[in-house]
């Protein structure tokens, strides 16, 4: 596996089905992926939530999140059974782990300008800069 | 469960009816207003999630629509992730295509 990639994946399941159901469900799905290759890093359940709008004319759902780390291949194997699958009304995958690295690269920006300015970092960086253009026609 | 996945309408922003405002009049001298700030800039937001309902919900009016740059003042990054988040919201069922 080249790079590794992160990917959160939320699917509703029908009303109808009890926690078991729900659960078997979950683990079969989390089973596809372990077979692919892919590590589950988080799985949670969100529970039964009233649906925004009317999905196969059901008005509520399960929800459950699971989060994956993989190549890739497992999505799409994944998703292809999801689509088969009529007890989930809706399944959705997004990859999270550039916009996580993204946010990541914020905040270490963001700290290293905290702990700069107050010990105005400014000024000395200046005078470490005239020694150099001294030291060079020297 | 996770916590935030309970959407109480109520905590909004009050955007709403400004929104309202907004849309009304159009004669007389427009009233300079002091410039709004990014919400999610001064909180350091990075990351909009999709699954958070209470706070997206703050930004979708009563129809359903995302609420427009010009109204909340926010920073265009922002906005386009918050765009993003909503519409995410939507393909999952957390939040309405159009509401009436």
């Amino acid at each position: 596996m080249a790079d590794k990639r992160t990917y959160e994946i939320v699917f509703i399941v029908n009303p109808d089905a009890d926690d078991a159901e729900v659960m078997r469900l979950t683990e079969a799905i989390q089973k596809i992926i372990t077979d692919q290759g892919g590590i589950i890093t988080k799985t949670e359940m969100m529970g039964r939530r009233q649906l925004a709008y009317e999905i196969n004319h059901q008005r509520d759902g399960v929800y459950v999140l699971l989060e994956v780390e993989g190549s890739g291949a497992e999505i799409a194997e994944l998703e292809r059974r999801m689509r088969v699958n009529d007890r989930i009304l809706r399944y959705m995958t997004i990859r999270v782990d550039e916009d996580r690295r993204r946010a990541d690269k914020l905040k270490g920006r963001r700290a290293k300008k905290a702990e700069r300015r107050p010990a105005a970092g400014k000024a000395k960086a200046a005078d470490a800069d005239d020694n150099d253009a001294e030291s060079e026609t020297a | 469960m996770s916590q935030n996945f309970n959407d109480e309408r109520e905590g909004g922003y009050g955007f709403e009816r400004e929104y309202e405002r907004a849309g009304m009049g159009g004669r007389g001298p427009r009233r300079m207003q002091r410039r709004k700030i990014c919400r999610f800039c001064i909180d350091k937001v990075d990351i909009i999630d999709f699954k958070d309902v209470r706070l997206l919900s703050s930004y979708v009016p009563e129809r359903g629509k995302i609420l427009p740059r010009r109204i909340s003042g926010m920073c265009a990054s922002h906005q386009r992730m918050l765009a993003e988040a909503i519409k995410r919201a939507r393909n999952i069922a957390l939040l309405p295509y159009a509401a009436d």
